[in-house]
């Protein structure tokens, strides 16, 4: 069947509710789904009423009120909307959550899922726009869930909630709900920490995530098109863990490695990426690794000028190019 | 009252006295390093809290909680070996004193954050009213109030209509305060501290944290409240600090404690004599004791070689533990495989 990203979302939270009486809902907005995907969802949330639970605006008592939850038994999922605002929940997030099976040596430990809407959305500005992805990555002990197609989206998001025993932060993107993929209902899912190969090729391996990954691919069309240079694209789908075997094969078979990434350019994503190439695939590169990321400055409102951030699809295609010294 | 549970109750303290004893002595002889809290003088509330729960509660705590840990039934020894970061603690030594938990008693992760354990606690009781058992207990400081974290995690609490105790151990009252419900403070506002939670239609109740009697029957009842109503309370335990915790690291102002104040003798240090006579739980209790003929002075030192032995055992394991092989700093950073349904 075909899905959208949204619909996954909604298919992800209904099946895990009906499948695992242990999963509970704090919050069910889940900001921005569509009009489907609301559909999709809103039988489930009566359904399910007695297991989903209101939320003030307390996103640091409901971030660690689902994390003391699941170290009680249960695998909540905690709707903390816009991406930025985990920041309202970071003591919860990051210092307890993520600690506790450490900390306890083992005793316990906390399967919640974070679900966070985080990206660059259009119009945001500074306070609504992050990308919290490599922030997160520096924090052991915690599993980041970016994916960038539908499939993962649902799988993903499924696993979370009833397979993953770690605390999981799961980051949608706003510009994704409408991207569709094919999916087999029961089909096993790629293991979390693999990357996917999401188009074959040659010359140069493209490594992406969340939303560079259908901006990726639509630059691998246009180099295939227009420059006759055969572009793989390999989605990272999750930041931890991260699938650096895959990235390490693709770049030994191409020989060039672009890094798309919509955090901050420095100490991102692409910045990990260009580090591990650097120390475990260095002989295999024939250019040094491009990165496309975002400027390091807050994130303007004005539309010209948050375009001039943003990776689109030109500037991955002008990295290419520039691996290639065109 | 009979004499069995006056002296269950005074080997709980005692107990708790003795074991922060140890790690004083332990810290000043240089066998752990880092920083720590000790629970001398706020003994009377964990053994009267515990002592009000069952087996399926939760129970969180803080930084200083030694206390709570033992009146919860942790084993004293391993939670030695954890404070000196050997391998036999509870976590291997990866908690040291600041996050002691024991999952098997319902005490499953313990932050060291002020007001850090408020939220995970409203999360616990979520959980004992899903699977329909359970309340859960939040021991916390008056310095939590300070935090956004207890406003928040008492508003969700009291939307959700959890099974939760919130106990604000409030150790800094001068002793003819105690039995007020005033609490002025320049870093917090407010009078009462219950004001806030009963903002939120959150009941509230206060008790002097140095009457052990008080304390068993405040707590008796307020977690018999929870438990039947399914709906948050609060209480505000009044106590009055403990000399030895004035200094950054703790020390033992007149020596270990000993049975023979509560008798003929005062130690030589003039504030803690004068804080046993007014503020030391376990002094109060035990000259109300011999008052009501409950216990003689033979039994109280019985108990107490007791307790002195049980701590002893506990240093020397500990100490007999030996300290973490270096790969285990790598053990426990991910949960393998499934959870247990």
């Amino acid at each position: 069947m075909r899905i959208s990203f949204a619909e996954g979302i909604a298919k992800a939270i209904h099946e895990s509710l009906a499948a695992d009486p242990r999963v509970v809902m704090i919050g069910s907005g889940i900001m921005g789904l569509n009009m489907a995907a609301r559909a999709m969802l809103d039988p489930t949330l009566q359904q399910f009423s007695d297991r989903i639970f209101p939320t003030p605006i307390s996103e640091l008592a409901l971030a660690g009120a689902a994390t003391g939850a699941a170290s009680c038994g249960l695998r909540p999922i905690v709707d903390l909307s816009t991406g930025s605002f985990i920041f309202q929940a970071f003591p919860q997030v990051v210092n307890e959550a993520a600690n506790i099976h450490y900390m306890t040596g083992g005793q316990t430990t906390a399967p919640v899922t974070f679900y966070s809407l985080a990206g660059m959305r259009g119009a945001g500005a500074a306070q609504h726009s992050h990308r919290t992805q490599a922030m997160l990555g520096q924090v052991p002990g915690l599993q980041v869930l970016v994916p960038g197609g539908a499939d993962d989206a649902y799988q993903l998001l499924r696993w979370a909630l009833l397979e993953s025993p770690n605390p999981t932060v799961f980051l949608s993107h706003p510009l994704l709900f409408d991207e569709a993929a094919e999916i087999t209902p029961n089909a096993p899912m790629l293991p979390v920490g693999q990357a996917r190969i999401r188009r074959e090729g040659r010359d140069v391996s493209i490594i992406a995530s969340s939303i560079t990954v259908p901006r990726s691919l639509a630059a691998a069309d246009v180099l295939q098109r227009a420059h006759g240079i055969s572009a793989e694209v390999v989605d990272l789908r999750s930041i931890v863990p991260l699938g650096r075997e895959t990235v390490l094969r693709s770049v030994a078979k191409t020989g060039r490695a672009v890094v798309a990434d919509e955090c901050y350019r420095s100490f991102g994503v692409a910045a990990e990426i260009a580090a591990t190439l650097a120390e475990e695939g260095f002989a295999s590169l024939k250019a040094p690794v491009c990165r496309v990321a975002v400027p390091d400055v807050p994130m303007p409102f004005s539309p010209p000028l948050e375009a001039e951030l943003t990776v689109t699809v030109e500037k991955i295609v002008a990295g290419v190019l520039r691996t290639f010294d065109r | 009252m009979q004499t069995s549970k006056a002296a269950e109750r005074v080997r709980g303290m005692l107990r708790i006295r003795r074991f922060e004893e140890q790690c004083i002595r332990l810290s000043k002889e240089g066998r752990f390093p880092g920083h720590y809290h000790v629970y001398i003088g706020q003994e009377a509330t964990a053994v009267a809290a515990c002592a009000a729960l069952s087996a399926d509660d939760f129970v969180f705590s803080t930084w200083r909680n030694h206390g709570h840990l033992l009146a919860r039934g942790a084993a004293p020894e391993r939670m030695l070996a954890e404070i000196l970061g050997r391998a036999g603690g509870y976590a291997g030594g990866r908690s040291g004193t600041l996050h002691l938990a024991v999952r098997e008693l319902g005490v499953p992760t313990t932050s060291a954050l002020v007001g850090g354990s408020l939220p995970l606690a409203t999360g616990a009781a979520l959980a004992c009213k899903r699977r329909g058992k359970g309340v859960t207990l939040a021991f916390f400081g008056d310095a939590a109030l300070e935090e956004g974290a207890f406003y928040e995690a008492l508003v969700v609490a009291a939307v959700w209509k959890v099974p939760i105790l919130f106990v604000c151990e409030n150790n800094s009252i001068p002793p003819a305060e105690r039995k007020r419900g005033q609490y002025t403070s320049s870093t917090l506002p407010a009078v009462r501290l219950g004001d806030v939670p009963q903002s939120l239609q959150i009941p509230t109740a206060t008790v002097d944290g140095a009457d052990a009697d008080a304390l068993a029957d405040c707590f008796d009842g307020l977690v018999g409240e929870v438990r039947q109503s399914g709906t948050p309370r609060f209480v505000e335990v009044r106590s009055s600090r403990w000399p030895g915790s004035k200094p950054l690291w703790p020390e033992l102002p007149g020596g270990e404690w000993q049975v023979a104040w509560t008798f003929d003798q005062r130690p030589e240090h003039a504030e803690m004599a004068a804080w046993l006579e007014r503020s030391d739980p376990l002094l109060l209790y035990l000259h109300k004791l011999m008052a009501a003929g409950l216990l003689s002075r033979q039994q109280v030192e019985a108990i107490d070689a007791q307790v002195r032995a049980e701590m002893a055992a506990a240093v020397r394991f500990a100490l007999e533990s030996p300290l973490p092989a270096a790969a285990e700093a790598y053990r426990h950073v991910w949960a393998q495989g499934e959870t247990g349904r």
